[in-house]
């Protein structure tokens, strides 16, 4: 290795996570302004920047309509009484939001945030750490934040917050498993698990669910995007589930559990529990954006018209996939305020009985599809229709169990 | 009272997924979202919004010229035609006044004074707004109808002191009553 790759990996670890940490903090900020214009009020807008505090004689404020806002929320946590209670397991009541926080951190790094750069006859890859393995990697560390969360819960030593770590606990490890399932036709499809590869494909053929540009267009193609919607719905249902968010964020419930796994927690403690859902959010958004929708390409095949390697391009890509992360970050929001919470046992009912055979379906039907033309036409037919045999039966299963639990519940 | 058992309504097919319910429920937010932005909210013009939502942004714009003729803001003095204060101290606010936020010092008119026949006035009349519960009852009980509850209701101090209305300040805030003061029908 040389001097010009380390200096590099350096500098974008710098601004990589300098990008992270201020799109979470505008997340808290667009959290608020846009759940207030959904319910027709106005939000945070008119914070300047206080410097009668400082001493001086007014404060300035500025046109920017409260976008400095989270310093505000950030200062107020720094400045609280950061207050351990008397009965908690210390070492690990600190331990925990560090915990939380680290993994969602982490799983940035292998993120492609724009196209590679060119400097001194290299191209740089424009993700911390170029890894053959990128969902996998992600995944394998994503779902340690859950150690965080349980190990905030029992911590606390409390009913409420070992009541919420529990959940997640069930909760992560049901949608674990959809989540990991349904990228698997993703996968077969890209035949690799190189992110930057998977996004240089996407350049090529056309984004994953939007193909209507690029280079190998078939029937088969087109064929494709019914389980690559199912996927990406049962992705995108299961990153909300792994991040806490709104329909799924059982653990910190408030009508049952007053805070849930953070009830003991406050001060800044508090805060990085807060940032590790943020940062997860950032991250599962990126990862969607990743897989389903053209990483950093711009689409409609300007990007191979592009000189690629010069700086402007990169930074160009790298403002396109933020743009696109920012979509989905509003979606999230959009979902958070539409969608009421869930129940537990339909949490647990949509984990295990509806996403997880939805997805290993969705596997085969993948594999069918993309398996057709190399095999004989009889052959097909018969998967498709053990694959359709095998789907009623399923679905008739998981109705009577659905109906069982139900019962049970009332 | 008769059991009324409520059947749990059946779901079509459609309705079952869910889909489309979530869909349609996106759809709802996204428009009063959009609706808010453009201060095309129901409502927001009759409640004078912004322009973004129904809000009124409070201190740039106020609601004052909607406010009812009958409010009880701030207690203040008034003084008549003449300029007399109308004040005798009596004290009978300050008896009556349930948080006891009215102070008076009662002082006599000396002898030289134009108005030396009604004997008295306060030298001293102190309401503290941090007591003040806006109930009226000092405005009811004055024999000499001079205390009154006025529209203003921005009352701001950065000290307790601050938050003190002195006699200069009652004054000045209530004004000068002119004509007969018809204190116990609607023309008050």
């Amino acid at each position: 290795m040389d001097l010009t790759i380390h200096v590099a990996t350096l500098i974008k670890i710098g601004v990589f996570i300098g990008i992270t940490m201020t799109f979470v903090s505008i997340c808290v900020m667009f959290e608020r302004r846009f759940s207030a214009i959904i319910q027709d009020r106005v939000g945070p807008n008119r914070l300047g920047i206080p410097l009668s505090i400082l001493g001086f004689k007014k404060d300035f404020k500025l046109p920017i309509g409260g976008l400095t806002q989270p310093l505000a929320d950030g200062l107020k946590f720094i400045l609280k009484e950061d207050f351990t209670p008397a009965y908690v397991r210390t070492f690990f009541f600190w331990l925990a939001p560090v915990l939380v926080v680290g993994p969602a951190l982490l799983t940035m790094a292998v993120i492609p945030f724009g196209s590679p750069m060119e400097i001194g006859g290299k191209f740089i890859p424009m993700a911390i750490a170029d890894l053959n393995v990128g969902p996998l990697f992600i995944f394998a560390i994503a779902s340690l934040a859950v150690y965080g969360i349980t190990l905030a819960g029992w911590s606390s030593n409390s009913k409420y917050p070992f009541f919420g770590g529990v959940r997640s606990c069930a909760q992560m490890i049901s949608y674990e498993i959809a989540l990991g399932l349904s990228i698997i036709p993703v996968l077969l499809m890209f035949q690799t698990l190189h992110l930057g590869e998977i996004v240089q494909y996407q350049v090529d053929h056309g984004w994953l669910l939007l193909p209507f540009w690029g280079e190998g267009l078939s029937a088969q193609r087109f064929l494709m995007w019914i389980p690559l919607f199912i996927a990406f719905v049962i992705f995108t249902t299961s990153i909300f589930a792994e991040t806490n968010r709104m329909p799924f964020d059982l653990p910190e419930c408030e009508t049952e559990l007053v805070g849930g796994y953070h009830t003991e927690y406050s001060s800044m403690k508090f805060a990085l529990f807060f940032l590790g859902e943020y940062a997860a959010m950032v991250v599962g958004s990126a990862l969607i954006v990743t897989l389903f929708f053209g990483g950093w390409s711009i689409g409609f095949g300007i990007d191979n018209a592009l000189p690629i390697g010069a700086w402007w391009v990169s930074l160009l890509h790298i403002g396109v996939f933020l743009g696109k992360v920012t979509f989905f970050i509003l979606f999230f929001i959009l979902v958070r305020w539409t969608v009421p919470r869930f129940r537990y046992d339909q949490l647990m009912n949509l984990g295990w009985i509806v996403f997880f055979e939805a997805a290993l379906i969705n596997v085969f039907l993948a594999a069918l599809i993309l398996a057709a033309p190399h095999i004989h036409g009889l052959a097909t037919t018969f998967g498709f229709i053990v694959l359709a045999v095998i789907t009623f039966f399923l679905i008739k299963i998981a109705k009577s169990a659905t109906t069982k639990t139900t019962v049970k519940a009332i | 009272m008769a059991v009324v058992k409520v059947q749990r309504p059946k779901l079509n097919a459609g309705e079952k997924v869910y889909f489309g319910a979530l869909l349609k429920g996106m759809f709802i937010t996204l428009r009063h979202a959009v609706r808010s932005l453009f201060g095309k909210t129901p409502g927001a013009k009759s409640l004078k919004s912004s322009g973004l939502g129904v809000t009124m942004q409070y201190p740039e714009e106020k609601w004052d010229d909607q406010m009812p003729e009958y409010y009880r803001g701030t207690p203040a003095l008034v003084t008549d035609e003449q300029d007399r204060e109308r004040c005798v101290s009596c004290q009978l606010c300050e008896f009556i006044c349930p948080p006891k936020a009215i102070k008076i010092t009662p002082g006599e008119i000396p002898d030289g004074d134009e108005w030396a026949k009604v004997e008295k006035r306060p030298k001293e009349f102190d309401i503290d707004m941090i007591r003040c519960i806006y109930c009226g009852m000092c405005e009811e009980v004055c024999p000499e109808q001079a205390i009154y509850l006025r529209p203003d209701y921005v009352v701001t101090g950065t000290s307790r002191q601050d938050m003190v209305h002195d006699k200069e300040r009652l004054y000045e805030i209530g004004g000068k009553r002119v004509g007969l003061v018809n204190k116990w029908n609607d023309l008050k």
